[in-house]
C-alpha cells in the first residue's frame, strides 16, 4: 500500500504539470492582444497605454517556451490576471465567490450520497420487483435529464407557481442582516454564519435558497450513484458468505446491513472521482440557472462575456480541486481496499 | 455472439423497443426535415424563421403549432431542424472521441511499458478538468458555433474511452488466442485488427450509445450557457435558452409559457433517454449477471 502512495504522489507533479501545459496551450491559440489580460492586473493599464507596447513589454511575442515560464511565475503566486466580467483580479473574483459554491457543494453532496446509496441498496434487495423497476426506470429518466431543463422547471414550478424556493443566494432581508455590522461572516457560509450569530431568519432564508439547486443536481446524480450501488450490490449478495450466514440463520436485516452492505460500498468509493467532475460541471449550470452568485455562475459569466482570463483562472482552479480530491479517493481507497495494492 | 442475435433480443426487451423506436422517430423526423418544415431560404435551412418581431413568446396556434418563443423564433422549426443538429453532434462528437479513445487505449495497452505510462498520464492531465468547464473554456477561445462545440467535446471527450479500451485490450491481450498468434509471428497491426479490437469492441459500444446522450445533453447545455449555437441556429440548446427569461411565467399564470421550456426539453431528454436505453439494454444482453 506504501508503494502506491507513493507511486500516486510521484505522479502527482506530472499531472499538475500537464493540466498547466494544456490550459496554457488554449492560452496560446489567444492572439497576443486578447492575451494581455491574462498578464495585466489593473484595467487602467489597458486604456491609456498603447495596446504594442504592452505586448511588448509583456513579451507575448517571444517564443511559446519564455511566455509559459513567465506565465507560470505569476499562477504560482496565484496571479490569473484581470477579469473584465468581474471587474477585479481573476483570483479576488474566485475567493469571494468560492463559499457560496462551497456552501451548495456541501449541502449537495450529502443528500446526494446518502440517498443514492439507500434507494440503491433498496433497489438491488428488492431485486425485479415491483419496486425494483420503478427506480431503474425513474433513475433511467433521471440521468436522461438535461441538469440545465430538470433546473429551469423546479424553478417554474417552485417558485413560479408555490413561491417556495426563490433563485439567487439570499433574500433582501437576509442580505441586509448579514451585512450588518453586528453579523459577523465567520466563514462565508450563509447557514453557518447564520447559526453562529444566532440569526435564524438568515438560515431560513439562505436554505430556502439551497434548495432548488440541491433538488437538481441530487436528481441527476442519485440515478448515477443508485446504478453503482444497486449493481454492486447485487453481486455482493450473490457471495458465498451471504449464503452462509443466511444459512446460519444469520437475520435477513443483518445479512444486507452488516455483511453485504458495507462490502457492496467498497466499489462505491471509486467512483466519488467521477462524481466530483460531474458536480463541478453540473453546480456551473445550476448556479447559472438559479442565478445563485459562486464560481460555477462566475464562469458561465466570464465565457458569455470572452472574458478569457476569468474562464481560464476557474478551470485552473476547479481543476487543481480535482486533482486533490482524486488524490484523497484513491489513497483512501487503497486503505479500504487491501486488493488495490497488488496492482 | 452474432449481431443478429443482439438485434432480436433488443427488439424483444420492451425497454430497448421503447428506445429503438424513439431512435426511429428523431431519424425519421430528421431525414424529411426539409419536408415537415419547410425553409424559407434553401441556402441556410438552419435558420429559424421568425413569425415577426415580438419579443413575448406566442402559443401555440395556426402555422406554428408548438407556438414561437422569444424573438417570435418558430418552435417547430426549430425542433425539427434541430434533430438533425442533435443527430449530427452526436454522430460526429461520439465517433471522433470513440475513434481517438480506443486508438489511445489499444495502443496505451498492447504494448504496455513506457507507452503505456506516457498515454495514461496523459489521459489523467486531460482528465483533471471538469469535462463541462474545459468544454466551455475551448469553445469560447475558439469563438461561438457549433463546429467550435464539436471540437471541444471531441478534445475533452476520448479519455473514458481509452481507459476502458486498455482495461479490455489489457484483459484479452493474456487469452491464449492471442499468445498463439503472437507466438505463430503474426503482424502487430494483424493482431490487434483481427483479435484484439474485434474482441473488445462491445464494451466500448455500449459507452458509446450512452455517450450519444450525454454528449448531446452537454452540447445543447453549453448552447443554453450562451457559448454554443449562434443566435437563431436551429438548436435544441438554444430553443431552451430562449425560455430562460419567461420561466416565471407573466400575468395570471405561472405556466403561462410553459410550450417554450417543455417541448424542447422534452425532446433533449427523449432523444438521451433512447440512447441510454438501448445501451442499458445492449448490457444486460452482453453481460446477463449484472441485471
Amino acid at each position: 500500500m506504501v508503494n502506491y502512495i507513493i507511486r500516486r504522489f510521484l505522479i502527482l507533479p506530472f499531472i499538475l504539470f500537464g493540466v498547466t501545459v494544456l490550459v496554457f496551450s488554449m492560452i496560446m491559440m489567444l492572439g497576443p492582444y486578447q492575451r494581455l489580460s491574462t498578464y495585466i492586473n489593473d484595467p487602467a493599464q489597458l486604456k491609456g497605454g498603447d495596446l504594442d507596447e504592452l505586448v511588448a513589454k509583456y513579451g507575448l511575442d517571444d517564443p511559446w517556451y519564455e511566455q509559459y515560464g513567465r506565465w507560470m511565475g505569476g499562477v504560482l503566486q496565484g496571479d490569473f490576471g484581470w477579469s473584465e466580467s468581474a471587474g477585479q483580479p481573476v483570483t479576488e473574483a474566485i475567493f469571494s465567490r468560492f463559499p457560496a459554491t462551497l456552501e451548495l457543494a456541501l449541502f449537495a453532496v450529502i443528500p446526494v450520497v446518502m440517498g443514492g446509496i439507500w434507494l440503491g441498496v433498496l433497489s438491488a434487495v428488492h431485486h425485479n420487483q415491483k419496486f425494483d423497476h420503478i427506480i431503474r426506470i425513474v433513475s433511467t429518466i433521471g440521468w436522461s435529464f438535461p441538469t440545465f431543463v430538470f433546473g429551469l422547471m423546479v424553478l417554474m414550478v417552485f417558485y413560479g407557481i408555490l413561491g417556495w424556493f426563490p433563485p439567487g443566494r439570499l433574500g433582501a432581508d437576509a442580505a441586509a442582516v448579514v451585512r450588518s455590522a453586528e453579523f459577523i461572516q465567520y466563514t462565508g457560509l450563509n447557514v453557518l454564519d447564520g447559526i453562529l450569530n444566532l440569526e435564524f431568519s438568515v438560515v431560513i432564508d439562505a436554505l430556502r435558497h439551497l434548495i432548488g439547486p440541491i433538488v437538481t443536481l441530487a436528481i441527476v446524480w442519485w440515478s448515477y450513484i443508485l446504478r453503482i450501488t444497486r449493481s454492486s450490490m447485487l453481486e455482493t449478495l450473490r457471495k458465498d458468505y451471504i449464503r452462509t450466514a443466511r444459512a446460519k440463520g444469520v437475520a435477513e436485516k443483518f445479512v444486507i446491513n452488516k455483511h453485504a452492505r458495507r462490502n457492496a460500498l467498497i466499489p462505491v468509493v471509486t467512483v466519488a472521482g467521477p462524481m466530483v467532475l460531474g458536480l463541478l460541471g453540473g453546480v456551473v449550470i445550476v448556479e447559472s440557472v438559479f442565478g445563485y452568485r459562486g464560481i460555477g455562475q462566475y464562469a458561465a459569466q466570464a465565457a458569455q462575456q470572452l472574458d478569457y482570463s476569468g474562464i481560464l483562472g476557474v478551470a485552473m482552479y476547479f481543476s487543481f480541486l480535482l486533482i486533490l480530491i482524486n488524490l484523497i479517493v484513491d489513497v483512501s481507497y487503497a486503505v479500504i481496499d487491501p486488493r488495490i495494492r497488488l496492482e | 455472439m452474432e449481431w443478429k442475435e443482439i438485434l432480436t433480443r433488443l427488439l424483444k426487451n420492451k425497454l430497448s423497443l421503447f428506445g429503438l423506436i424513439i431512435i426511429l422517430f428523431f431519424v425519421l423526423v430528421a431525414v424529411f426535415a426539409p419536408i415537415l418544415a419547410q425553409p424559407s431560404s434553401e441556402d441556410e435551412p438552419y435558420q429559424i424563421p421568425r413569425a415577426g418581431w415580438q419579443v413575448e413568446p406566442q402559443p401555440p396556434r395556426e402555422g406554428y403549432p408548438f407556438g414561437t418563443a422569444q424573438g417570435s423564433y418558430d418552435i417547430f422549426y426549430g425542433m425539427v431542424w434541430g434533430t438533425r443538429t442533435a443527430f449530427r453532434i452526436g454522430v460526429i462528437v461520439v465517433g471522433l472521441s470513440s475513434l481517438i479513445g480506443i486508438t489511445i487505449g489499444t495502443i496505451s495497452a498492447y504494448y504496455g511499458g513506457k507507452i503505456d505510462e506516457f498515454f495514461m498520464r496523459i489521459t489523467d492531465v486531460f482528465m483533471s478538468i471538469p469535462f463541462l468547464v474545459a468544454a466551455m473554456v475551448l469553445t469560447t477561445i475558439l469563438g461561438k458555433g457549433l463546429d467550435n462545440v464539436m471540437i471541444a467535446l471531441v478534445t475533452f471527450g476520448w479519455m473514458s474511452t481509452a481507459r476502458l479500451m486498455r482495461s479490455q485490450v489489457l484483459e484479452i491481450k493474456n487469452e491464449e488466442f492471442v499468445q498463439a498468434s503472437i507466438a505463430l509471428g503474426a503482424k502487430d497491426h494483424r493482431i490487434i485488427f483481427k483479435h484484439i479490437i474485434a474482441n473488445c469492441i462491445f464494451p466500448v459500444l455500449i459507452q458509446a450509445f450512452m455517450k450519444m446522450g450525454s454528449m448531446v445533453i452537454t452540447a445543447s447545455a453549453l448552447s443554453f450557457l450562451g457559448v454554443g449555437a449562434p443566435q437563431g441556429y436551429a438548436d435544441w440548446g438554444q430553443m431552451i435558452t430562449f425560455a430562460r427569461d419567461w420561466i416565471l411565467g407573466g400575468q395570471g399564470s405561472a405556466l403561462k409559457y410553459w410550450y417554450t421550456v417543455v417541448i424542447p426539453g422534452a425532446a433533449i431528454m427523449f432523444f438521451s433517454l433512447s440512447w441510454n436505453l438501448l445501451g442499458d439494454a445492449f448490457r444486460d444482453i452482453l453481460d446477463p449477471k449484472l441485471n
